[in-house]
C-alpha cells in the first residue's frame, strides 16, 4: 500500500484519427467536435471540483490525446490548474501517438507542466503495426522517442504489445519479432515500460478478422514463454516488474496516478465513458459523447451507471487488485480494512500457492512471485 | 356397457404415438382448437422435449359413431420405452384393443414387434395404422408387406393416416368402435380391479388408475390391495376426461380413477389387483410382478450444503415414481449422498434432469451398475450394486452377472456392424432370422452391464438410425469380473469405480481417463488421472499445469467489469468438487459416463 491517498484525475480525450484494430477503448475521428468536447469538459470540472479539490495526478489518456492541438492542451491544463487544487510535485502524464508528434507540441507540453508522457509505440517492427491497424511507423516510433528526450522529458514510457499471430504461419517468428522490438525499445532507456498482451476486444475489427482467419494467438503454454521472458529480460536489464504489465527503471518511476487504480485511491474519470471512484462508489460517464455533452448542457452530471460497493466486492477487488502487483497485499493492512484475515482465513490456499512457487509469503506480505503475475486471475480466485 | 371401447396406442419410438392420441382428443372435441396445446398427454417438460412418455395417461374420448350412437373410447396411453415393458403390458391388460403404429417412412421396428407381442399376450383385437403418410420418404407397400411378413397381420386392414395434418382419423374412431369388442364383467361379481398407473396429488395424495373387470365401487367402500392386504376407506371414483372427473360409480368394464387416502404411489403396485374388503374377488386377476430396479447409481450434492435439498428433492420425485427407489449412501470422495435404483438408463436421465431442472439441484452420478453376485470362500452368496462394497477380492470364488437377452432389428447392410459391435459386448449365442429381403432379426445374448454402458447409443449410430432394439433379463452367469479404480493425484475417485469384466477393465480405464483429461481444467499444478485394479495401474492420462491466467490490463475502468467476472465464476467454483487438491468439474463426471457417439 502506498501513502499518496491523494485522488488523481484521469481525463479521457475520445477522438482518434483512426481507429486501430485492436481497441477497445471509446473513441471517434470526427474532429470537429473537439470545441464541444473541450467546452463539456470544463463544465464536468465545475461539478466536480468540490468533491475532488485536490489531487496530485493528472493522466491525459484515449483515445488519442495527441490529435489534440496545442492549444487544445493548453486550454485544457489551463482549466485543470484554475478548478483543482494540483499538489506539488504531482505527475502529470500525457499519452501521445508517435504519428502526430511535433517537437513544438512536446515543447508546449513541457510548458504546460506535463513531467511524464507516454508512447504508444507498440511494436518496432513495420508488419506488426500494420497488422494492428496502427498508423505510424517504426521509423516515427523512434523518432518520437528522441523528440521527447530532445525536448527534456526524462519520465517517458513505451506502451508495447506482444503476442500476435505468427506471421504466414511461420512458428516462432512473432515471438522472435517480439524480443527484437523488445532490444530496441531498451536502447532508448525508457524510464517505464508497458508490455500487454494482444487480447481481443469482442466488437473490434481484429477480432472479427482472427475469428475468419486460419491464424491464431497463442495458447496459454506460449503466451507464458512471452510473459517471463519479457519479465526476465527487462528485469535483467535493471527493470523493476512492478505490476503483471508494468516495468520502471527504479521505485520512483513507477506509474503514480495507475497505482492509485491498483489499491482503492479515489479517482476522478473526466470525459465521455471514463470511470471514477470515490472509496465505496463506482460511476461511470455514458460512452457517447453527445449523450455526455447533453447532460452537461443541462448542468447534470452525465453518470450512465454506479454500484455502490459492499464491503465484500471492495475485499475482492483489493484481492485481485493486489494480487497483480509484485508488492502483493499486506495482510495486517488488508484485514484492518477489508476485515478479513487472509493468514487465519486462507492460510492453507497461501502455503499451497507458495509451495507451488506462485508466491512468496514472508511477513505480513503476500506477493506474487514471477510465475504468479502470470497467473494473478487463478490467484485471486483461490484466494477470494 | 356395449358402448365402451378401452383400447391403447402401440408404437415403437418416434412413430407417432403422442401425435395421434392428441389427435383423436381434438377430432372429439374433449378439447377445443384454442385450448389445444400439442401432445396434451405428455405433460411433463421432459416427456415433451424427447417425446417419450414415461407415465401413462388415460383420457375418456366421447364418440357418435357411424351409427349413430354415442360411445366412450377410454384411451389409455403407454410408455414409450425398452426400461417400461411391464408397465406396457399392465396398460395393455387394462384393454380389448390396441392400434398398432407404424412410421409409413420406417417400417416395423424391434418395439413395433414387441408391443404386438404383449398385445397378443393379452388376446386383445390389433388395428394396423400406417402413420405418416404424408412424409415423402413414406412407402405404404413395402410397410404393408413388413405388416404381412414380419407381423403375421392382415395388410389390407391397416388404415392409412397422417396424425400430423389429421387424414385418417375418422376411419380410425369407426374402426375401434367397430373391430375393438367392448368389455365384458359381471358388475355384480366381487370387485377385481386392475392398478395400470397411479399418480401423486399434492392435494389428494395418490390418485389410482385402474380398469375394473368385475364388479362396481364407489365412494365409501372398504377397498383392499392384493399384493400388500392394505386397506383403505374409497374418498372419491371417476373417470377421466382432460382433468379428472368425480363420478358415483365406477362398473365392470370401465376405466377411471380412485382416490382412497393413499399416502404415496409407492404404497400402491402396478398390475396388483384391488378388491372388496367384505366381498373379496377369488383371484387375482393375472400378470402381476413385482419390478425391481436393475441400475444402480449414486447421487451427490456438488456442493455438500446442498445435501438436505437434495433429500426433500429425492422424497418429493419419490411420490410420483413408485418404481425408484433410494437409501442413504457415502463416498470418501463425495460425502454424504444416495444410493438409488433405477429400471434402466433412460429412467436414470429421466431422474436425473428432473432433480437438475425442476429441483435446480447440481449433482453428481456414480457410474451406474448393475447387481451382481458373488460366492465368496465361506460359502456366502453377496449382491454388489455398488462398486464401493466390492468383496475383498481374495474372499471371491465365484462371480456373475446378469444377462439379457437382446432382440434387435435392422436392414441387413448393418449386420456386419451389429455383429462387430455385440461381440465387443461380450454378446454371445447369436441367432439370426431374416425377416423380409434385406430385413434381419438378430438376438444376443449379452451381459446387462454392457447394455448399460453405451451399447444403445452405440448400436443407433452403427445402424445410422435404423435399427431398433429390445431386452429381457435373462439371467446371471459366471463372469470374471475386476474393480477398477479411478485415482485423481493419487487420491481414489469412489463414484468413479466401476465393476467390469477383466477384458474390458483396461479400455474402460483409458477411456476414463482421456474424458477426465478432455475435462478437468489445468491447475496450477501436473494432474495424474491413474485407472488401476487394486495395485495395478491399467492406464493413465496426465493434465500439465496452467502457466498464464491474467488479463494484460486492469486500470480505471476495468475494475467492475473484472470484478463481475470473479463473481461469476466463484459461483461456478460451486459446480466444482474437490478430490484432494483438484477442483473437478461437475461435466468431468458426466463425461466418463457418456458414450463415444456424443
Amino acid at each position: 500500500m502506498n501513502t499518496e491517498t491523494l485522488p488523481g484525475l484521469y481525463l479521457h480525450i475520445p477522438f482518434c484519427r483512426s481507429k486501430c484494430a485492436y481497441c477497445g477503448f471509446y473513441s471517434r475521428t470526427d474532429l470537429s467536435r473537439i470545441p464541444d468536447f473541450l467546452k463539456g469538459l470544463r463544465a464536468e470540472m465545475t461539478l466536480y471540483r468540490a468533491a475532488f479539490p485536490r489531487i496530485d495526478t493528472v493522466y491525459l489518456g484515449g483515445g488519442t490525446p495527441s490529435v489534440l492541438e496545442a492549444p487544445h492542451l493548453e486550454a485544457i491544463l489551463d482549466a485543470l490548474q484554475r478548478q483543482f487544487v494540483i499538489a506539488d510535485g504531482a505527475e502529470i502524464t500525457v499519452e501521445l501517438n508517435p504519428g502526430d508528434l511535433k517537437a513544438k507540441a512536446l515543447r508546449t507540453l513541457r510548458a504546460l507542466g506535463v513531467n511524464r508522457i507516454t508512447l504508444g509505440c507498440q511494436s518496432f517492427d513495420d508488419a506488426v503495426l500494420a497488422f494492428l491497424g496502427r498508423r505510424h511507423t517504426a521509423r516515427q516510433g523512434r523518432d518520437a522517442i528522441l523528440a521527447a528526450r530532445a525536448a527534456g522529458f526524462d519520465h517517458l514510457g513505451l506502451d508495447l504489445i506482444y503476442g500476435l499471430p505468427d506471421p504466414g504461419g511461420e512458428a516462432g517468428a512473432a515471438f522472435r519479432g517480439w524480443l527484437e522490438t523488445l532490444r530496441t525499445a531498451l536502447s532508448f532507456h525508457p524510464e517505464h515500460l508497458s508490455c500487454y498482451q494482444l487480447t481481443l476486444e469482442s466488437g473490434t475489427p481484429l477480432a472479427a478478422t482472427l475469428a475468419r482467419s486460419p491464424l491464431s494467438l497463442p495458447d496459454d503454454d506460449l503466451s507464458a514463454r512471452y510473459f517471463l521472458t519479457t519479465s526476465e529480460r527487462l528485469e535483467a536489464a535493471g527493470y523493476r516488474h512492478y505490476e503483471v504489465s508494468n516495468y520502471a527503471c527504479d521505485d520512483d518511476h513507477r506509474a503514480r496516478h495507475n497505482r492509485k487504480y491498483w489499491d482503492h485511491t479515489p479517482y476522478l474519470g473526466l470525459g465521455p465513458a471514463a470511470h471514477s471512484f470515490d472509496g465505496t462508489r463506482r460511476w461511470w460517464n455514458p460512452r457517447d459523447l453527445d449523450a455526455w455533452i447533453g447532460s452537461l448542457r443541462e448542468g447534470a452530471r452525465p453518470i450512465a451507471g454506479e454500484e455502490m460497493l459492499t464491503r465484500d466486492q471492495l475485499r475482492l477487488e483489493a484481492l485481485f487488485l493486489g494480487l497483480r502487483t509484485r508488492e502483493g497485499i499486506d495482510t495486517v493492512a488488508f484485514r484492518r480494512r477489508y476485515g478479513l484475515d487472509l493468514r487465519a482465513e486462507r492460510g492453507g490456499e497461501i502455503r499451497q500457492l507458495a509451495a507451488a512457487g506462485l508466491v512468496r509469503s514472508d511477513g505480513d506480505r503476500v506477493s506474487p512471485t514471477r510465475r504468479g503475475l502470470a497467473c494473478a486471475d487463478f490467484l485471486a480466485r483461490l484466494l477470494s | 356397457m356395449n358402448r365402451i371401447r378401452n383400447f391403447s396406442i402401440i408404437a415403437h419410438i418416434d412413430h407417432g404415438k403422442s401425435t395421434l392420441a392428441d389427435r383423436l382428443i381434438q377430432i372429439t372435441g374433449v378439447v377445443d382448437a384454442r385450448n389445444f396445446q400439442d401432445q396434451i398427454l405428455d405433460n411433463m417438460d421432459i416427456e415433451r422435449e424427447r417425446g417419450i412418455t414415461i407415465k401413462s395417461q388415460a383420457i375418456a374420448l366421447p364418440y357418435r359413431a357411424a351409427d349413430g350412437r354415442d360411445y366412450t373410447l377410454n384411451l389409455i396411453d403407454t410408455p414409450g420405452h425398452v426400461d417400461f415393458t411391464y408397465e406396457v403390458s399392465r396398460s395393455l391388460a387394462s384393454c380389448e384393443g390396441v392400434l398398432l403404429l407404424v412410421d409409413a417412412a420406417q417400417g416395423v421396428q424391434a418395439q413395433t414387434l414387441a408391443n404386438l407381442y404383449l398385445a397378443l399376450e393379452n388376446d386383445l383385437a390389433i388395428i394396423p395404422v400406417i402413420n405418416k403418410i404424408d412424409l415423402p420418404s413414406a412407402d405404404i407397400e413395402r410397410v404393408k408387406e413388413q405388416i404381412d411378413a414380419e407381423l403375421g397381420l392382415d395388410p389390407e386392414t391397416a388404415i392409412l393416416c397422417s396424425a400430423k395434418e389429421g387424414t385418417g382419423i375418422e376411419a380410425i374412431l369407426e374402426a375401434i368402435v367397430r373391430q375393438i369388442p367392448p368389455p365384458v364383467g359381471d358388475p355384480e361379481a366381487p370387485l377385481a380391479a386392475l392398478i395400470f398407473d397411479a399418480k401423486y396429488d399434492a392435494f389428494r395424495g395418490t390418485v389410482i388408475h385402474c380398469r375394473l373387470f368385475a364388479g362396481a365401487l364407489k365412494a365409501g367402500d372398504i377397498i383392499r390391495f392384493h399384493y400388500n392386504d392394505a386397506t383403505y376407506r374409497v374418498e372419491e371414483v371417476g373417470r377421466f376426461r382432460l382433468q379428472r372427473e368425480k363420478t358415483d360409480t365406477l362398473r365392470a368394464g370401465e376405466v377411471g380413477y380412485i382416490i382412497a387416502g393413499v399416502k404415496t404411489v409407492s404404497d400402491v403396485r402396478t398390475g396388483d389387483t384391488i378388491t372388496h374388503e367384505n366381498r373379496p374377488c377369488a383371484a387375482p386377476l393375472p400378470g402381476f410382478k413385482e419390478i425391481k430396479p436393475v441400475v444402480f447409481a449414486s447421487i451427490y450434492p456438488i456442493a455438500s450444503d446442498d445435501y438436505e435439498d437434495l433429500a426433500v428433492s429425492l422424497e418429493k420425485y419419490k411420490l410420483n415414481d413408485g418404481s425408484f427407489v433410494y437409501e442413504k449412501d457415502s463416498s470418501a470422495a463425495l460425502g454424504q449422498g444416495f444410493r438409488c435404483g433405477f429400471l434402466g438408463l433412460l429412467h436414470l436421465d429421466v431422474v436425473q434432469e428432473r432433480l437438475e431442472r425442476e429441483y435446480d439441484l447440481s449433482i453428481i452420478l456414480s457410474v451406474p451398475s448393475v447387481r451382481y453376485r458373488f460366492t465368496l470362500k465361506d460359502g456366502a452368496s453377496v449382491w454388489v450394486d455398488n462398486p464401493m462394497h466390492y468383496p475383498d477380492p481374495v474372499s471371491i470364488v465365484k462371480s456373475e452377472e446378469p444377462y439379457i437377452r437382446a432382440d434387435m432389428m435392422l436392414p441387413d447392410r448393418y449386420l456386419g456392424a451389429v455383429m462387430k459391435l455385440c461381440m465387443e459386448k461380450r454378446g454371445v449365442n447369436s441367432q439370426m432370422n431374416y425377416l423380409s429381403p434385406g430385413r434381419v432379426e438378430l438376438t444376443y445374448e449379452m451381459p446387462l452391464s454392457e447394455v448399460i454402458y453405451d451399447f444403445y447409443d452405440r448400436f443407433k449410430s452403427v445402424t445410422q438410425g435404423y435399427g431398433s432394439f429390445d431386452y429381457d433379463l435373462i439371467d446371471y452367469r459366471e463372469s470374471n469380473l475386476v474393480l477398477l479404480d479411478i485415482l485423481v493425484n493419487g487420491e481414489k475417485v469412489d463414484a468413479l469405480s466401476q465393476i467390469v469384466h477383466r477384458d474390458r477393465a483396461r479400455a474402460r480405464g483409458v477411456q476414463a481417463c482421456d474424458r477426465l483429461k478432455d475435462e478437468i481444467p489445468r491447475q496450477m499444478f501436473k494432474i495424474a488421472i491413474q485407472g488401476a485394479i487394486g495395485g495395478e495401474i491399467v492406464s493413465r492420462s496426465t493434465i500439465s499445469a496452467f502457466r498464464k491466467d491474467v488479463t494484460a490490463k486492469c486500470y480505471g475502468g476495468d475494475i467492475t467489469r473484472k470484478r463481475k467476472l470473479l463473481e461469476k465464476q466463484k459461483k461456478g467454483k460451486k459446480r466444482m468438487k474437490m478430490i484432494g487438491n483438484v477442483s473437478i468439474p461437475q461435466s468431468a463426471f458426466l463425461a466418463v459416463l457418456k458414450s463415444d457417439t456424443d
